[in-house]
């Protein structure tokens, strides 16, 4: 591993101020001079492998914002202070109680140790997996912009089939931002030009030709809270996870469902999906199929195929777009038949 | 103290010579810190100068002068030579490395050292009582034959203990799916769920 400076800034604009220092404009994220550790559960490993080489590493666990570490229920919504554990958020009475889509999210997502240490915001930003980013011997255009991309015709099974483009196609492995990006959930930052609120849609970029440019987050600009609207019918909701194996594994397919229903008739729902896109993905042309319409297998069916209409499969990919359309389906199903 | 030029390692174990090495290391910060005092400038941290870490490890003390970049397992396994705690794939996959630290369960192979100063850390080793009795969990596996080769063992003992205190061994389907994170190769799974369910009642606070 390549030595770095360690630091332990002990408030945010401090922390924001030595990253500032050090960013350069032309920084990609794998590159960067300085980067923020909380968890470590992702960059110490990426670290060890030579696909995160920060001259600086900006230890955030000491910063002394109380809002950081907190869960806070108001009538607006619940907001998620962005050091707060991925376990302690998933055993929240609360969260359980009006997000099952949320919870079930973080429970599903790693192991019992990894959610313990990683950060909430640390999760969120997680990199890809892919095979091929975490080898640098490998071509990849997300590390070094301009290689190429080794997935292409390589082993990829793994892969998207959503959000892809001819520069890249690494999925996004993330649980919890499914719910999010499901529930229009809003990121706070704070950078060196203030704090601002990002919709969650708009925190992650699609790879086009720059997939090395993954959030729209600056180089030095730190995620303070997330925060997610009140939605009362948001207790019937769930998150659907199939993976190889039935535990701590990342989802070959995933659905977070929320439904607003009038009976059987759908007045509103909101569909995300994982592991088949190289971004969080929120499935809008899906949700106008089921507006207004009953819900059953063949309404649901329609949305799913509604979902996947703009897939690409490579070699080895292809069966996720029909296990993708199976999960959203089985997701949608079960999220109408809750108790709630 | 053992010399540097100790680096000789005829006649010397593998874990003798990583003790020199570690006393040896010591020294820099005291060099470097000497060097500090006679500089008028503020004290900004530098690559490569150690960082003086102090963990308490088995309700020991312990102070550390680390390379940043050391995890919490070297540090525990080379520096201070707790050797229980294991490393399997050091990359956060397989549960071997796990201890508590103040009180939950992590990986020591995906935490820098320094990241933990000040932090109770609890090993395989702090289990047993000073007059020798084994943790319930300890105790737990030996009654189920919870393991073969053994090598998971201290981290699946640790998982298993952080697992009861989070109140997630409920059921066997609730263990099975909160120690999910801990690998047997041996696949000695069915009987690590039992020694939990066994000891879960006698289990709390480590």
């Amino acid at each position: 591993m390549r030595p770095f400076v360690y630091e332990q800034p002990t408030d945010i604009s401090t922390a924001v101020a030595i990253a500032s220092r050090f960013a350069t404009d032309d920084d990609q994220p794998t590159r960067a001079n300085a980067q923020f550790i909380a968890g470590g559960t992702n960059l110490a490993d990426y670290m060890k492998l030579g696909v995160a080489e920060p001259n600086h590493l900006l230890d955030l666990n000491q910063l002394k914002e109380a809002a950081l570490r907190q869960i806070q229920v108001t009538d607006g919504g619940i907001r998620f202070g962005a050091l707060v554990r991925m376990g302690e958020a998933a055993d929240h009475a609360e969260v359980n109680r009006r997000y099952p889509v949320i919870a079930d999210s973080l429970r599903l997502a790693a192991s019992g140790q990894i959610r313990n240490m990683a950060s909430l915001a640390g999760n969120v930003l997680q990199r890809t997996r892919c095979e091929y980013f975490r080898e640098t011997s490998w071509q990849c255009n997300k590390r070094v912009p301009g290689s190429g991309c080794a997935a292409m015709d390589g082993f990829n099974r793994q892969h998207a089939v959503l959000g892809v483009s001819d520069a890249c196609i690494a999925t996004y492995h993330g649980d919890f931002a499914q719910a999010l990006i499901a529930l229009d959930a809003v990121v706070h930052a704070e950078g060196g030009h203030g704090a601002r609120k990002i919709p969650f849609a708009k925190l992650h970029r699609q790879p086009r030709d720059t997939p090395h440019v993954e959030t729209d987050l600056a180089a030095e600009e730190i995620i303070t809270a997330i925060e997610v609207p009140a939605i009362p019918w948001a207790r019937r909701s769930l998150y659907l996870k199939i993976r190889d194996r039935e535990s701590y594994a990342f989802a070959l397919a995933s659905a977070a469902v929320a439904l607003d229903l009038d009976g059987e008739t759908v007045r509103e729902a909101r569909i995300a999906l994982g592991g088949v896109a190289t971004v969080p993905w929120r499935a809008g042309a899906a949700e106008e199929a089921l507006q207004g319409k009953k819900l059953d297998e063949a309404s649901a069916g329609a949305a799913a195929d509604a979902a996947f209409a703009g897939a690409h499969p490579r070699q080895h990919n292809a069966f996720k777009i029909e296990l993708g359309k199976r999960t959203l389906v089985r997701a949608l199903l079960e999220t109408r038949d809750m108790k709630v | 103290m053992s010399q540097p030029s100790a680096l000789s390692t005829n006649g010397l174990s593998r874990r003798k010579f990583m003790a020199g090495t570690v006393s040896a290391a010591a020294a820099a910060p005291l060099l470097a810190s000497r060097a500090e005092a006679t500089a008028p400038a503020a004290a900004q941290p530098k690559l490569r100068q150690p960082v003086i870490t102090s963990l308490r490890i088995n309700k020991q003390a312990y102070e550390l002068s680390l390379d940043a970049r050391t995890s919490l397992l070297d540090a525990l396994r080379d520096h201070i030579g707790l050797t229980g705690t294991k490393k399997g794939c050091d990359h956060g996959q397989c549960g071997a490395c796990t201890v508590l630290v103040d009180g939950k369960r992590v990986l020591s192979c995906l935490s820098f050292a320094v990241m933990n100063d000040g932090k109770d850390v609890t090993t395989i080793e702090g289990l047993a009582s000073t007059d020798g009795k084994l943790h319930p969990m300890q105790q737990a596996f030996i009654d189920h034959d919870a393991f073969q080769c053994g090598y998971c063992t201290p981290g699946q003992i640790m998982s298993g203990i952080g697992c009861v205190n989070e109140g997630h061994a409920e059921s066997e389907n609730d263990i099975r799916e909160y120690m999910s994170g801990n690998i047997c190769r041996c696949a000695a799974y069915p009987n690590i769920v039992a020694a939990i369910l066994q000891a879960r009642g006698e289990t709390k606070g480590a």
